[in-house]
């Protein structure tokens, strides 16, 4: 059985070094954004999207565990904070924490459940339990039903920063984007992390050298909804609406379709296919149905030619960690 | 009472759609090692197929049983052939995605000429009209889909596990370079065997035609629901994923007549039961 993703190259401090430049790289691209002109809400939007697909990339790339229900993290963090937010006026900081926590705590239930099994069952039952949680929604009075929660008010986080100002709100959910990829960047070079690879590459060794595996999966499948969860509060701010399309089973599609195309298990595969795929639908919106149909042909064209995704495919080629 | 015998009919229906549905993702799973995502969209096909042959081509329903699944089978021996087959030897999960794709593109077809509202599909003549049974009424059309989907199910069954083709099959499964050394030709039987699980998914779509009329998207929801029926039911037995599919679709029709809140989620919240009772699913072994 081949691994799902590329892992010829070691972890060297040459690795590290080529992904700190990387890191200073992109965070200078995106702190300028708002000196250039550049539409801050579609950036916004992709950022939330990005900091999804690296919480879904956590999983997948490096613990072997295929979510094909992360959708439900988005859309109960992100029901949660907007409840929060314009029923119980709770400040925005205090939003995101309900949210953050709300997520943490399905990542709690779900994960008991979805990490008795693997591989292809684990997808299966992962996404029967997101469909699970799209019904309870669909018919939960709280969250509006069809319509969903609509006119949330942005609030001044921490009483200072007024989230109704574009430029404002850019810098929080980028400083809320870089803070989880962060997280995640460390947790994936710590001792845990290690542990995670080797459980992808070869459970029953892992379990025979005295690893409780489960323990670990169970671990990294809620910091994984955690900060899905993440980005899903703070989408609410950008969209100022949740719905049930955050819930349901094409979203989780979109996430793991954002993750392959930029790189499974690379560190900043999942931030580029998530601005190419956001990119893709702002574009392509006046095609109707045809967006799925070429969603679908990006999927099939990926998995068949192209299984490294373009950051792994360059990585690959320049023999680089990224 | 009239309304329980009502849903328990509804019930058995959806659990012949399930047992037929679930019964090829065990075949297609067994053989190729892929969980097929596609299965829902190939059975919308199927009822499509049906329709294009009665209003395109004037030959009738008894006629697109026989000629839908193996359009559809012919269809889905064609996408094995060009690409699933590039994917022996890759981690399972590739297939999930690559067929998930394929859904995605035969569904947003289909929904780009036809939207996303019903077309009609009438019962045949001979099927019209009911039975007055005492306690209930018993539309003939339902009867029949019940009892030709058991038929069918025992029949795939039989097929399997009793003829030598099935022989041959249960030793590719297990053993594909062994049985290749005898000289069969493994290649084309998990072409065929891809095609027999795809025109099983087909045959459920024509027979739902008349019931839940023809729609792009009609697949969508159903795969879901089935891949949790072959979750509960584990994959190792053709005879568990056809009782387990009537089964599970007898629950959810009673959870419609005594909870009908629930009855949207009932088999996930199963799933979930039995998952934290035997992980391994109710007939499956241990991996």
């Amino acid at each position: 059985m081949t691994a799902m993703t590329d892992d010829s190259i070691p972890a060297t401090s040459r690795a590290v070094h080529d992904e700190m430049i990387a890191f200073g790289v992109m965070t200078a691209m995106l702190a300028i954004v708002p000196l250039t002109g550049i539409y801050p809400f579609f950036v916004m939007q992709a950022l939330c999207f990005a900091l999804l697909a690296c919480a879904f990339n956590l999983l997948i790339g490096y613990g072997g565990l295929l979510s094909f229900g992360h959708a439900m993290f988005l859309g109960t963090a992100g029901y949660v904070t907007a409840h929060a937010l314009k029923v119980w006026g709770l400040s925005p900081e205090l939003g995101i924490l309900a949210g953050a926590a709300a997520a943490a705590a399905l990542g709690v239930i779900t994960g008991l459940v979805a990490i008795r099994r693997q591989g292809i069952y684990f997808a299966m039952i992962t996404l029967a339990l997101s469909q699970l949680l799209y019904f309870i929604y669909l018919q939960a009075p709280f969250t509006h039903g069809e319509d969903g929660i609509q006119g949330i008010p942005q609030g001044r986080l921490f009483g200072v920063f007024d989230l109704s100002k574009p430029t404002v709100l850019y810098y929080v959910v980028l400083a809320g984007f870089l803070g989880g990829f962060l997280l995640i960047y460390r947790t994936i070079n710590s001792p845990f992390g290690e542990v995670l690879k080797s459980i992808r590459e070869n459970e029953p060794r892992a379990v025979s050298l005295g690893y409780k595996t489960d323990q670990y999966k169970l671990l990294a499948y809620i910091l994984s909804g955690t900060l899905a969860g993440l980005a899903g509060s703070l989408k609410v701010f950008v969209a100022q609406n949740a719905s049930l399309t955050d819930v349901e089973v094409a979203m989780s599609g979109q996430i793991v379709l954002m993750t392959l195309v930029g790189g499974l298990g690379t560190v900043f595969g999942p931030v580029v296919g998530a601005f190419i795929i956001v990119a893709m639908q702002q574009y392509l919106s006046g095609l109707g149905q045809w967006v799925t149909v070429i969603q679908g042909a990006v999927f099939v064209v990926c998995v068949l030619t192209f299984r490294r995704g373009i950051i792994g495919e360059i990585a690959h080629f320049f023999r680089r960690s990224l | 009472m009239q309304a329980l015998y009502a849903q328990l009919l509804v019930g058995l229906i959806n659990g012949s759609f399930y047992a037929l549905l679930s019964l090829g993702l065990a075949v297609i799973f067994g053989m190729l090692n892929i969980i097929n995502f596609a299965h829902g969209a190939l059975y919308m096909m199927g009822a499509f197929v049906a329709y294009f042959l009665l209003n395109l081509g004037g030959i009738n329903y008894w006629w697109a049983l026989l000629i839908a699944p193996v359009i559809v089978g012919i269809f889905g021996m064609i996408l094995e052939r060009t690409m699933l087959q590039w994917l022996a030897g890759l981690d399972h999960l590739y297939g999930l995605l690559l067929t998930f794709g394929l859904a995605l593109i035969i569904q947003g077809v289909f929904q780009n000429y036809f939207g996303s509202s019903g077309l009609p599909y009438s019962i045949p003549d001979v099927l019209k009209g009911g039975m007055n049974l005492g306690f209930m009424y018993l539309p003939i059309y339902r009867a029949w889909v019940v009892i030709f989907s058991l038929i069918v199910c025992i029949g795939t069954w039989y097929l399997i596990e009793r003829t030598r083709l099935g022989a041959y099959l249960r030793a590719a499964t297990e053993n594909p370079t062994l049985v290749r050394a005898f000289g069969i030709n493994v290649p084309r039987m998990i072409t065929l065997t891809y095609g027999l699980g795809v025109g099983l998914a087909a045959l459920a779509g024509v027979l739902s035609a008349p019931i839940n009329q023809v729609r792009p998207l009609m697949g969508e929801n159903v795969i879901i629901v089935v891949f949790a029926v072959v979750v509960i039911g584990g994959m190792g037995s053709i005879m568990g994923s056809i009782i387990t599919g009537f089964a599970l679709g007898v629950i959810e029709g009673l959870t419609k007549y005594f909870y009908p809140e629930a009855s949207n989620t009932v088999v996930f919240v199963l799933m979930v039961l039995v998952l934290l009772v035997k992980p391994t699913g109710l007939t499956g072994r241990a991996a």
